[in-house]
């Protein structure tokens, strides 16, 4: 399946799959969900092989739960699923943000919601990526628009959860899942693999929490060299019950936020494609993203003077990076299928600039066209 | 053995516990952790697994490898550290409302697919860190906060459940018999595949107080009076026990575990001899 620098005809969700394995990934489990079943389908068929394990669980909440325990365990692992999946999934998901522990969720976007439109794309999860569990936390989403993008976008997922020791989402969508591509996937020594980081102080002296000064603690594996506890409740560095400790409390909930913020410039990441003197500046990402690329090229055959933002991390928002980019565009367009999810985050970033905001979204589980961006951005000059 | 040798597997700089005087957790504890000094269990090489409620509070007091985790999911997480490690002993500590509620649907597929884990429940009859709540093992008409009337459920048998769901050991004992608890235990980790303890504690704080029991050893009194020792040889799960609690190991078989089954599977693929 995964001859490598050969030409393949590959499906989104096999090269997610793929991406997986390349990164390291060697515990999966599961569950059926369309259109996220073929990740699993992949996974069944080539871990074994590799010594790793796969299991499809009883549910979408077992499935995160054991991915969490394999990789408390030392193994890096992951899961996917859609919809009414992550829904289920957003409990032990804020588990894995609190507890610091490194796994990947992948999210074939779906209409929902609810059941909503099972076979159908859409990209109407990205908020429930952001705050989708409760409480105060970061997290990492990144979203693909390729099926080469699937295996790249999955193998740095694996390596911002490790590096960072939190959960990395990938939102990726029924279309960029299903779609078919050509695709060469790179050699395994092209590839940068992270390992998370490990304790070298003496097991008397770990502190499973205690911050080294670059804000990521080390992490030791469940069963090698140190003894250590773990808790849902608010913990101490030791990792112990630490639920009527306010200094504590607040130390954690600023350490969560600033392990993210303070290594911004590894995390972002957008593609820009002619936006440099782009009058009309489109914002998009994932399969709409594909659209909103033909769109622009349209216009400029035209003669307009539109050009590309995509967003390839979407959480934490590259704020910074599209403000720049909105800076001298009389027109900007948030393209999305959805009712306008990240409409608040492209204001809050464009704040004070003279440009003026538009949106084309439709929630209805079609793709949006090419031609109607291509409208859009005609009626704006 | 040596008196008290089972200490070192606690982290006594972690004491007091927080449960309440009179609380039968504290014995079911020490009855596990007579079990694991029994079979001299390597503390790095054995893991803990609690989720919520007073049964979570065992753990961070033990002396190896614990980990706490979300309300009845713990056999979910402990099920992901013994299928990529299956080295490691992994015991869980879990209430009435963890396995036979919330978590209830983990409980059956952890026992169906036969990983070898050792699950011991705690039961007490209530929600006692919420402040006593009925659970589904909270016997009919009985009363707690949320049952002020008396409870209108009909509680039900967990050891029959896991025992039907393919739990490969099933055995039940009391806090009033912590040797016999802890025998039980004991060949519960020895014993290859998913099994299932049911340890019998009780509430004096709650569910004591609320029916009518003027003291912890009233209630354990009361438990003690009720049980009746069985073997499987001669117990089935269906028999009239009339109000009797049976106690002692319910079923045993030996069916195939499931991180043994998947090991065979790895070797067989990596010899090419692909299935």
């Amino acid at each position: 399946m995964n001859p490598e620098n050969k030409v393949q005809f590959l499906q989104g969700n096999e090269a997610c799959a793929l991406g997986a394995i390349a990164a390291g990934v060697r515990f999966f489990g599961g569950y059926p969900i369309t259109p996220a079943t073929e990740i699993a389908e992949v996974m069944a068929r080539e871990l074994p092989k590799l010594g790793g394990v796969f299991v499809q669980f009883e549910d979408e909440i077992a499935s995160i739960g054991a991915v969490i325990g394999a990789s408390v365990a030392g193994t890096k692992a992951m899961t996917a699923t859609s919809g009414p999946g992550f829904s289920l999934k957003q409990e032990n998901l804020g588990y894995a943000i609190h507890v610091q522990i490194p796994c990947v969720v992948i999210n074939v976007m779906r209409g929902g919601p609810s059941t909503g439109l099972p076979t159908l794309p859409s990209q109407s999860d990205v908020m429930q990526a952001r705050w989708g569990t409760h409480g105060d936390h970061p997290i990492i989403a990144l979203a693909p628009n390729s099926v080469r993008e699937c295996f790249d976008l999955t193998v740095r997922a694996v390596n911002l959860s490790e590096r960072f020791r939190i959960p990395v989402i990938i939102l990726s969508d029924a279309i960029i899942g299903h779609v078919r591509e050509k695709v060469t996937l790179p050699k395994k020594e092209e590839l940068l693999l992270v390992e998370r980081k490990k304790p070298t102080v003496a097991p008397e002296d770990y502190k499973p929490f205690e911050d080294d000064g670059t804000g990521i603690p080390p992490m030791a594996n469940l069963g090698e060299d140190y003894l250590f506890h773990i808790t849902s409740n608010n913990y101490d560095d030791e990792g112990f019950p630490a639920t009527n400790d306010h200094e504590i409390a607040d130390r954690r909930a600023k350490s969560l936020k600033n392990k993210i913020e303070r290594y911004r410039n590894e995390i972002d990441d957008v593609d820009l494609f002619m936006v440099e003197d782009a009058e009309v500046v489109i914002v998009a990402y994932g399969s709409t993203s594909r659209s909103a690329r033909r769109a622009v090229m349209m216009a400029r055959e035209q003669g307009i003077k539109a050009g590309l933002f995509r967003l390839k991390t979407i959480w934490p928002f590259p704020y910074e990076h599209l403000k720049t980019a909105a800076e001298s565009a009389n027109h900007l367009i948030l393209v999305e299928m959805n009712m306008s999810q990240l409409d608040s985050e492209v204001r809050s970033a464009t704040h004070g600039l003279d440009t003026r905001l538009h949106g084309l979204h439709q929630s209805n589980g079609m793709l949006i066209t090419p031609y109607q961006i291509y409208d859009s951005v005609k009626g704006l000059v | 053995m040596k008196k008290n040798s089972y200490k070192k597997y606690l982290r006594t700089h972690k004491l007091p516990h927080i449960w309440c005087p009179g609380c039968g957790h504290g014995i079911i504890l020490g009855a596990a952790l007579r079990a694991m000094d029994e079979l001299d269990l390597d503390p790095y090489k054995t893991v803990a697994v609690t989720a919520i409620g007073c049964s979570a509070r065992t753990n961070a007091i033990m002396n190896c490898n614990t980990i706490q985790t979300t309300h009845g999911r713990s056999l979910t997480f402990a099920s992901g550290i013994k299928m990529v490690r299956p080295d490691l002993t992994v015991l869980l500590f879990v209430g009435d409302g963890d396995g036979a509620a919330i978590g209830g649907n983990h409980l059956i597929h952890a026992a169906r697919r036969n990983v070898d884990l050792t699950t011991i429940l705690l039961n007490n009859s209530i929600y006692g860190m919420t402040g006593g709540q009925y659970s589904p093992l909270t016997p009919y008409q009985k009363t707690a906060s949320t049952s002020p009337y008396g409870n209108l459920e009909q509680d039900f048998d967990v050891c029959k459940l896991a025992d039907a769901a393919g739990a490969s050991y099933v055995a039940r004992g009391i806090a009033h018999d912590p040797r016999h608890l802890s025998r039980l235990i004991r060949n519960g980790i020895e014993h290859k595949g998913f099994s299932f303890i049911e340890a019998v504690s009780h509430c004096p704080t709650y569910y004591g107080r609320r029916n009518k029991f003027s003291s912890p050893f009233e209630i354990m009194r009361w438990i003690k009076e009720k049980s009746v020792r069985v073997k499987p040889e001669n117990y089935n799960f269906s028999q009239d026990m009339d109000e009797a609690i049976p106690v002692g190991v319910l079923s045993k078989r030996d069916i195939p575990e499931f991180t043994d089954e998947y090991r065979k599977l790895v070797e067989k693929l990596q010899k090419g001899d692909e299935a």
